[in-house]
């Protein structure tokens, strides 16, 4: 089933390791401004549940980078298969759409994950130093599997790149601001609450910070990021078997 | 072998391929022509795995391609019509990574490629980017690619569109090569002469349909030998004969320029798909 799927992970790693220095100053570039003017402008003296809003911002910025990169790769594969019709060499190989969709999802992944350790670096330049254990990497990978998978989904529904661009602003930004990142959602109505119960990415930031501040997580957010997650999977491998003409 | 039968396409209600039956046989270099938008490159496409076909039965060395899908993609290996490498990966990255798509253990692996891209004349070039390299430089990497895996079968979708006569003339010589290692040559190209010169057998697709499928020869002979093109109202119309002295006695006599030439594969094409290829 998943043969070759390391091929298609290999090709995007050499991309990756080509572009490193450029990806990570990009990746930092926006956790560095949200913390500058969140967490020093405004919030100095903010708490936040008996933290500082500094070490309340470092979680979410983690919840919310590790979506944004593993959805990133979704133009990458747009660019890739319309603009340079490199998708053609992965359909006429003798691979499984589900190795394909595999070996792009520990792409996305693998970019979460790095985004991840340049803002946890970032957090120790600004003195915040969060708790990494076995419920925050849990937590990371789970929210990183889940928006690659849905980034290879979409890549493969939409029909040119401006499509793409319209998809993450009417759901990944909104996503981004309102799971959880930037404020606590227990201020908001319960109506409110309610909604934003249901986006995978509040049980991800949820998840993540309280692993950070070294609590135990709740189990009900794993469980719904990693069945959402096998379906999400599961759709964009049926996408990719549609995506022929 | 590639076996086509009765094949259609059909893109919502714009049917692009008509009951095509076809049957390509093992080592033989077949040359597959038509006017643009005939849908030469959409039965590749179907043969390779990459397009859904409508209706019909396809198969590569007995493998179907629908139902024997990753069997039947085993056996070919394919130089499609646009440029597809990764531009930011080196040469030899792009076939590395082919080789690793069709599970080619590392050894084998590098030494095909190696040997591959010695053989293509392109192994100077193995550190270089593909987005540094000129159009015939990426075409024959290209060509280098399709045979990492040695397949049994190749496709060729216009491997030397835009490519300057000498160039030409080396990938000709390098596909002769190719079909002298023992694979069937499924070709399409614009440039008929280049049909004439390599192929053992034609098809000729106008519209969706075959119009006729025979060897260069065969379709040269059944025009006549001789041709005599002459300009009547700003249309080139061509006359053909059998013997030598009937077209020159038919040039005698007439009062606008004539040219007298024999009889190409071209003139075949034109006579039976009735457009003018460039
Ligand atoms: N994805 C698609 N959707 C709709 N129509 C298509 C699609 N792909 C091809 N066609 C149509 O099918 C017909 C055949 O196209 P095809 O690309 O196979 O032609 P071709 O013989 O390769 O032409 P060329 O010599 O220009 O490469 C054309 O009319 C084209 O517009
Ligand atoms: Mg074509």
């Amino acid at each position: 089933m998943i043969r070759g799927y390391f091929a298609v992970y290999y090709r995007e790693l050499l991309i990756m390791k080509r572009r490193l220095p450029k990806m990570i100053a990009t990746m930092s570039v926006s956790p560095l401004l949200y913390l500058i003017a969140f967490g020093y402008a405004m919030g100095g003296n903010v708490n936040v549940d008996g933290h500082s809003y500094m070490e309340f911002l470092i979680p979410g910025l983690i919840a919310m980078s590790s979506m944004t990169q593993a959805f990133s790769i979704a133009s990458e594969i747009n660019i890739a298969r319309f603009y340079w019709h490199i998708f053609e060499e992965f359909q006429a190989a003798p691979i499984n759409s589900f190795a394909y969709v595999l070996g792009e999802v520990c792409a996305g992944m693998t970019r979460a994950v790095l985004s991840v350790i340049v803002i946890i670096l970032i957090g120790f330049l600004f003195g915040v130093s969060i708790c990494i254990n076995f419920y925050f990497i849990a937590a990371v990978l789970l929210n990183s599997f889940l928006f690659a998978s849905l980034a290879v989904g979409m890549a493969m529904l939409v029909k040119s790149h401006a499509d793409q661009a319209m998809f993450s602003s009417f759901v990944i930004t909104p996503m981004a601001f309102l799971g959880g990142t930037f404020f606590p959602l227990d201020n908001l109505p319960l109506w409110a609450q309610k909604i934003l119960s249901f986006l995978p990415l509040t049980h991800a930031s949820n998840a993540i910070r309280k692993a950070a501040f070294g609590e135990i997580p709740e189990i009900l957010s794993y469980i719904v990021l990693f069945f959402t997650g096998i379906i999400i999977i599961l759709w964009a491998f049926w996408c990719v078997d549609k995506a022929k003409d | 072998m590639i076996k086509i039968e009765n094949l259609n396409k059909f893109f919502k209600s714009f049917q692009a391929l008509k009951d095509i039956n076809l049957l390509v046989e093992k080592g033989e270099l077949f040359a597959y022509l038509g006017p643009n938008g005939a849908g030469k490159t959409t039965t590749i496409k179907i043969l390779t795995g990459l397009t859904k076909y409508s209706s019909g039965k396809v198969s590569l060395n007995g493998y179907d391609v629908k139902k024997e899908g990753l069997f039947a993609k085993e056996q070919c290996g394919v130089v499609p019509q646009s440029i597809n490498l990764d531009q930011e990966l080196t040469v030899f990255e792009n076939l590395d990574i082919h080789g690793r798509l069709y599970k080619i253990p590392k050894k084998k692996r590098d030494f095909r490629i190696n040997e591959l891209l010695e053989y293509l004349e392109v192994a100077d070039r193995k550190d270089s980017l593909a987005k540094q390299l000129s159009g015939g430089l990426k075409r024959r990497v290209m060509i280098a690619r399709a045979l990492v895996h040695s397949p049994r079968i190749l496709f060729l979708d216009e491997p030397t569109v835009g490519l300057d006569a000498a160039i030409r003339k080396r990938i000709w010589a390098i596909i002769k090569r190719i079909q002298q290692d023992g694979a069937t040559i499924f070709l399409t190209t614009h440039y008929i002469e280049e049909a004439e010169y390599l192929a053992q057998r034609v098809a000729f697709l106008n519209e969706g349909s075959i119009v006729e499928n025979d060897t260069p020869k065969n379709l040269v002979d059944r025009m006549g030998a001789w041709a005599v093109d002459k300009v009547v109202d700003n249309q080139l119309k061509t006359s053909y004969y059998k013997k030598r002295e009937d077209a020159s006695a038919y040039t005698a006599c007439q009062n606008t320029d004539c040219m007298l030439r024999r009889v190409n594969l071209e003139d075949s094409f034109l006579s039976l798909t009735g457009k003018k290829v460039k």
